[in-house]
Parts: C-alpha cells; sequence; structure tokens
C-alpha cells in the first residue's frame, strides 16, 4: 500500500499539477498560432510576468494589512488575469500589430516575438532583481493537507499543498469555461472558425480584429494563471519562463497547433511523460525482491531517465512528434 | 530626365552606405577603446570576430537558404566540448585505469544498439510489415538504449570517480578548432537529416529543441565534459599574457598584446570564411541556393535536390559555427557549459543578422560587431544611469537602488530586445540590405 501512495505522490499528484500548468500555457501558445499563425515566443515571458504582477499585487495587499485564509497570492488572481491581459494586448498593438499590417510573413512574427521575450525577460530582471522571491508574502506559510491513509493499511499519508489543490480546481473551471465559451458564445464560434480557416471566416463576415483581441485576452489571462500558479507551487523567479516555454510549446505541437483541446491532452501527456520518466521505478517495485531469485536484486535507481535530463524528454517528445506527425493528435493547423 | 537626377548620390548607394557603416563602427570602436582602455577593447574585438564568423555561419543558413537555425547554441557547445577534447591536455590517470576499456564496452554497445534499429527497420524485408513493424522499431530503440544504458552508467561513474574525467588529447589548438568544425558538420548532417523536411516555425521549435537536449547531454556528461565543474585552463594557438611577462613584458602591455596576437588568429580565420562564402555566393551554387530559397517549389519542379541542397547549407553553416564556438572556449581559456544560454549564444546572432542584412556578408560582419559591442557597452551605460538615478533618488529620500551592478547587466538583454522590434519594424532587410540584381 506504501508504494501505491508514493506512487500517488511521486506521478500522479505532481504530474497532475504540472500538467495543469502546461495544458493552461498550451491553450494559449495554440489559440495564437491558430488565429495568427505564428508560434509565440513570448508566451513563456507573459507567464513570469503575470506571476510578477500578481506579486506585486499580493505585496501590496500584504502591506495594507489585509490577511485572508487563502494565499494571497491566489486573492489577488482575478486583478492581476486582468493587468496580463490588458498588457498582452498592448504588446499586439505595439509589436505584431504593425508587422502584421505591413503583411509580414510569420517568420517574422516569430522573430520579433523573440524580441518581445528579450526586452521582457531583460525588463523584469532589471525591476524584481535576479534572485527568487516567495510568492507567500506576510509570512504566510503553504499548508499541506495530509490524508490519512491507515484505513487502507497505509503508514504514510497522501499530501497535497494548498496551492496545488486550488489549482486542480481553478484549472478545472477555466477549461471548462473556456470549453463553454468556444462551443457556445458566438465569438467563440467565430474563433474556432477563424482558427480553422482563415480566409473563409473572413469572407463569412466575421469581425476578424474583434477575435484577435479575445485571442490576446484569453492567452494573456490563462498564461498569468499558468505563471502565477507555478509561483506560488514552486518560487517566483525571472527565468521562471524560458526552462517551460519548451515542454509548452512541446505540449502544444503534441497535441496539434491550432487546437485547444489537444493542447490540454498535450501539456497532460507531456507532464506525466516527464514525472514517468524520471520516476523510480524501485521504490514501487521493491516489495518484488521477495520473490525474486537470490542475485536478481533491483537495482537502487531503476529510473528510465535520469532526473538531470527531465526536461529532455520534453524536447524528445516534440522532436518525435514533430517527425512522425507533425500536425499532433488532433491534426491541428500548419503556417 | 536628365542625366543629374538619375544619378544617386554616392552615399545612397550599397558602396557608400557600407563604406558609411563601416566608418561609423570604426568610430564607435575607437570610442569604446578611449573609454575601456586597450586590454577590454582587445578582448571585446576577439570576441567579436569570433561571434561574426558564427553570423556568417548563420547567414549561409538564413540568408542564403532560409533556414531556421535556432540551435546556434548547442553547435557553439560542440564546438567547445570539441576543442577541449583535442586540446586540454592528456589526462594519464585516465588512460591508466580501466575507463577506456570500460568506454569501449560502452561503444560497442552503442553499435550494437543501433545496429539493432537498423535491422528493425528492415523487418518487412522478413514479411513483418505495417503496425507490427512499426512496434518492433520502437521495441529495438528501447532494447538500444537499455543496452547502451547499462555499459555507459558504470563508466561514467567509473571514470567520475577516478580520473575526473578523459581529459584530452594534447593537440594543437587550431586542430581542436578544425575538430569542433567537424564534429558539428557531422551532427548538423543528422539534425539536417531529420529535420529539415519541417517549415519555419516547426524547424525553429525542432531546432531550439534539440540545442536544450545537446546543452543536457553536454552539461551531465561529466566523464567526457566535466559538466558543471567546468575545464580549463584551455591552450591557446598563440603565446598566453603569462608567458609574455616571463620575456619581460608588463602586465597590462602583456594582455594587450597576447589578445592582439590571438586577434591576427582569429581575424585570418574569418577572412578566409568571409572570402569563400562571399564567393559561394556569386557562383552558381548561391544563385540556385537562392533560388531555393526565393521559391522552393518552382525550384524543385526545375529539378533541383531541395532538401539536399539545404542540408548542405545546414552542414556549411554549422561547422562556422562549431569553428566559433571553439574559439570562443579557447580565448575564454574556459569551456563552461552552464555558461551557454539561449539568449546570448542563439538570439544574439540571429539578431546579428538581421539587423546587419541577412544575404549581404559584409552587413553581416558589421551588425556582429555592432551589436556584440552594443551588448557589450550596454552594461556599464545602464549602471552609469542606475547609479545616477540611484544618487537623485537619495538625494530626493527615496533612498538607493539595490544591487546595481547585477540589475545592470540584464540592460543587455534589454537593449538586444530593443534593438531587433525596431529593426524588423523600421529596417526589415537589414543595415545592408541584400542586392539584387535584375535584368
Amino acid at each position: 500500500m506504501d508504494e501505491l501512495i508514493f506512487f500517488i505522490n511521486r506521478v500522479l499528484i505532481s504530474g497532475t499539477v504540472l500538467g495543469s500548468i502546461y495544458a493552461l500555457g498550451a491553450i494559449g501558445v495554440t489559440l495564437i498560432f491558430g488565429i495568427l499563425r505564428f508560434a509565440h515566443f513570448a508566451h513563456g515571458d507573459m507567464m513570469t510576468l503575470g506571476a510578477f504582477i500578481s506579486f506585486l499585487l499580493a505585496t501590496a495587499l500584504a502591506a495594507a494589512g489585509i490577511i485572508l485564509p487563502l494565499p494571497m497570492g491566489f486573492v489577488v488572481l482575478p486583478v492581476a488575469m486582468v493587468i496580463t491581459a490588458i498588457l498582452a494586448l498592448g504588446i499586439d498593438k505595439g509589436f505584431y500589430a504593425p508587422l502584421r499590417s505591413r503583411g509580414a510573413k510569420p517568420v517574422t512574427l516569430l522573430i520579433a516575438s523573440i524580441g518581445v521575450t528579450l526586452m521582457m525577460q531583460g525588463l523584469i530582471r532589471l525591476v524584481f532583481g535576479t534572485s527568487t522571491q516567495t510568492m507567500y508574502v506576510a509570512g504566510e506559510t503553504k499548508d499541506i493537507f495530509r490524508f490519512d491513509m491507515a484505513w487502507a493499511g497505509g503508514s504514510r499519508p497522501i499530501s497535497v499543498t494548498e496551492p496545488q489543490l486550488i489549482m486542480f480546481v481553478v484549472t478545472a473551471i477555466l477549461v471548462l469555461a473556456l470549453h463553454l465559451f468556444l462551443t457556445r458564445s458566438r465569438l467563440g464560434k467565430a474563433m474556432r472558425a477563424m482558427s480553422d480557416n482563415a480566409p473563409l471566416a473572413q469572407v463569412s463576415g466575421i469581425n476578424t480584429a474583434l477575435v484577435v483581441r479575445v485571442t490576446w485576452i484569453i492567452a494573456g489571462a490563462l498564461a498569468c494563471v499558468a505563471g502565477t500558479m507555478l509561483a506560488l507551487d514552486v518560487a517566483l523567479m525571472p527565468d521562471l519562463a524560458f526552462n517551460i516555454v519548451l515542454p509548452i510549446f512541446a505540449a502544444a505541437i503534441v497535441g496539434g497547433l491550432g487546437h485547444t483541446y489537444g493542447a490540454i491532452v498535450g501539456g497532460f501527456l507531456i507532464a506525466f511523460a516527464e514525472t514517468l520518466a524520471v520516476f523510480n521505478w524501485t521504490a514501487v517495485l521493491r516489495p518484488l525482491n521477495g520473490i525474486l531469485p537470490e542475485g536478481m536484486a533491483l537495482p537502487a535507481n531503476l529510473a528510465l531517465v535520469p532526473t538531470e535530463y527531465k526536461l529532455t524528454v520534453a524536447f524528445v517528445i516534440l522532436v518525435v512528434t514533430l517527425l512522425v506527425r507533425p500536425t499532433g493528435i488532433f491534426k491541428g493547423a500548419s503556417s | 530626365m536628365s542625366a543629374a537626377s538619375t544619378q544617386t548620390r554616392f552615399l545612397d548607394t550599397m558602396l557608400g552606405r557600407g563604406l558609411m557603416l563601416f566608418a561609423a563602427m570604426f568610430v564607435l570602436v575607437v570610442v569604446v577603446g578611449i573609454t575601456q582602455g586597450a586590454a577590454s577593447l582587445s578582448l571585446i574585438l576577439v570576441q567579436a570576430t569570433a561571434f561574426a564568423l558564427i553570423a556568417l555561419g548563420l547567414n549561409i543558413q538564413w540568408g542564403y537558404g532560409g533556414l531556421f537555425n535556432f540551435a546556434i547554441m548547442g553547435f557553439l557547445m560542440v564546438g567547445g566540448a570539441s576543442t577541449v577534447f583535442l586540446s586540454y591536455p592528456v589526462n594519464p590517470d585516465f588512460w591508466n585505469s580501466d575507463g577506456p576499456m570500460m568506454l569501449g564496452r560502452a561503444l560497442a554497445a552503442f553499435v550494437i544498439g543501433v545496429a539493432l534499429v537498423m535491422l528493425a527497420r528492415r523487418a518487412d524485408r522478413i514479411g513483418i510489415r505495417g503496425k507490427w513493424k512499426t512496434a518492433l522499431v520502437v521495441l529495438a530503440w528501447f532494447a538500444g538504449y537499455i543496452i547502451y544504458r547499462t555499459q555507459i552508467d558504470p563508466a561514467a561513474a567509473y571514470i567520475e570517480s577516478t580520473a575526473g574525467f578523459v581529459g584530452g588529447l594534447g593537440l594543437h589548438p587550431m586542430l581542436g578548432w578544425a575538430f569542433g568544425g567537424l564534429v558539428s558538420a557531422v551532427i548538423a548532417y543528422f539534425i539536417g537529416k531529420i529535420s529539415l523536411g519541417l517549415r519555419t516555425d516547426y524547424l525553429a521549435i525542432a531546432t531550439i529543441g534539440i540545442s536544450e537536449i545537446l546543452r543536457a547531454l553536454i552539461k551531465n556528461m561529466d566523464w567526457l565534459t566535466r559538466g558543471t565543474m567546468t575545464v580549463s585552463p584551455m591552450p591557446w594557438p598563440t603565446p598566453l599574457p603569462q608567458a609574455l611577462q616571463a620575456q619581460g613584458f608588463s602586465i597590462p602591455d602583456s594582455f594587450v598584446f597576447a589578445r592582439l596576437s590571438f586577434l591576427v588568429v582569429a581575424v585570418i580565420v574569418l577572412a578566409v570564411a568571409f572570402v569563400l562564402v562571399q564567393r559561394a555566393y556569386g557562383a552558381p551554387w548561391g544563385r540556385m541556393m537562392r533560388a531555393i530559397r526565393d521559391n522552393h517549389i518552382s525550384a524543385g519542379s526545375m529539378g533541383k535536390d531541395v532538401t539536399g541542397r539545404q542540408l548542405e547549407l545546414f552542414i556549411f553553416g554549422s561547422v562556422l559555427m562549431g569553428i566559433g564556438g571553439a574559439i570562443l572556449s579557447t580565448f575564454t581559456q574556459i569551456f563552461d557549459p552552464s555558461g551557454f544560454q539561449p539568449i546570448n549564444h542563439t538570439f544574439m546572432l540571429w539578431v546579428m543578422v538581421i539587423v546587419g542584412g541577412a544575404g549581404n556578408n559584409w552587413g553581416v560582419v558589421l551588425g556582429a560587431f555592432l551589436i556584440y559591442i552594443v551588448w557589450v557597452i550596454s552594461d556599464p551605460v545602464a549602471q552609469l544611469i542606475f547609479l545616477n538615478l540611484s544618487a537623485l533618488g537619495e538625494n530626493l529620500g527615496w533612498g538607493a537602488i539595490p544591487e546595481i551592478s547585477s540589475r545592470a547587466l540584464q540592460a543587455r538583454v534589454f537593449v538586444l530586445g530593443v534593438v531587433i522590434t525596431l529593426a524588423l519594424r523600421y529596417a526589415p532587410r537589414g543595415l545592408l540590405p541584400e542586392v539584387v540584381r535584375r535584368g
């Protein structure tokens, strides 16, 4: 039983946490690719930016002496989402819209998004410094919930931290809301139509400018949630972005660029692949040692991939997907 | 229309524009030299020369062929690691231990793994087709991986615990540079083979993923590259400052002269590469590459082997990147896998090529020097601004700005971002655009 609990703690919970973050980021990447047809490289930094906005708001609230039972970084999330969405709109207006109106190729937009990445990274570090910060302002602590498993014969509890629980709930709500928006609302349908076939959508009278704006709002808000959640779960640092932007692209591509549900599936797929690859199977298979013949004992470490190569798993999946099925699981768009 | 009005002014012609921009850059170099001193200036110039060589490599790929390569950092690391292997002094502890034998076994395991995969891929000869064949190939990959891991893991652990790392072969650094180019060519062949079928965005993302895989490997293969423990000091092709000091040079002079002689070597390499690359551009080969870049479908229908030619470009460009990476590592005398960052070693080169003018070799060299100097001087300039702001803040009672020096360093990245976004908006073809001959 303890082995199963260990598996749940190490794989199921951390995989779901990572998967939620990847999925939220990948939805943004995939929406932007579907509507604007370019790989938005600055998405990771948009997440970092969102996290730092939450951090600023939380610090301000804590300084004002407001103490709530929930983590401050989470309480300010709706406001931070709005601010990040506005900033995303501003970035589009300042950097991408002029290139689009000139009729620049998607390649140019991709390079422009790298320029935006550099600017955002430089600015964030100029303003906040390079050190790691904590999202738990005003001496809050990260609560850990332990579910006692003694009734099932386990000696150790299943443990989940408060930000992880909040993250599961928030991700579920956001994904459901996005699903309803895309399938029920007129605007959501217009977005899907434009993602499927942009010229056709344009001639059938869809307000392209509005769809583009909504895309940036959704992508910015989701990036803010993902960044803040990641910062709550681990720590807030200026290089939050780059470590995670490539797995997110991997998730979006595995799911099929331009395909929203694919991004969610891809996010969880990449996250679980990463977690399972570095998981030490000996910990679970240890009871086998009693059955196995003498001299066949399991080695101390039976992980498929050494821990240092954790991120590499995502890249390998990415490259293999690109080679075997570039359109992804759900047949995404192509540029 | 009169003759006078059709005649363009000298500075509007390509040659005039180029001369003017190079003169402006020369002035910038002189200013940097006066403010930073000769030792710093010679340091900046050597590194800028190496970056110019790498930028020429990217120009072959992107400017000539329109290929998206975001794996530059990977090739620089490969070049650096190769030159460590060839020119770092021999490590007798390793050669006298069981290490070479264990590595031999690991190599044999690797060959067995490759053979397994090759055999599985030919399974259709014995009637295994479709899904069964795919399953067999995947199984062969898995089995090969496990076999290799069972040999390399103990070998790596043994070498790391007894000899530290394999060390080098103690050959001349210039040979190390050439070897860096060669290894890069081999790796570029495989990367190109698997990923050149992809288009634009997909190719960019695939290559950046491959570059990160290369970084993870080089960083963690401690037995080969010493990983995060770094390798130093690397030997120079020219006398080191310490050697000059022994001959009686004063310490500041020794640095300037040592770096200047290194600069001469680096400039010769750059010049040779430049002449070759420039000649290739004008030759029928270059014309064909531009035809493929501008319209690969029509070039393909004219009978050009599009992917084959693109693979050529990819390999040639990567060779220059490998040599450039080797020069950089040799010059800094340290190979530190953690020091490689996509921002400094991939994106900055893209900024150099785009700002300079993709497709124009003179423009690319200009862009490389210009961007590198801007990159280097953004730090002290930002520091100066911060110090003044901080003093102002103190006078106004707001308190000083903390951690000025570490923050000012970040201004480099910001400036780089500003430069590229401005360039894309206002000069998308670069300072010295490619000359398109018509008629």
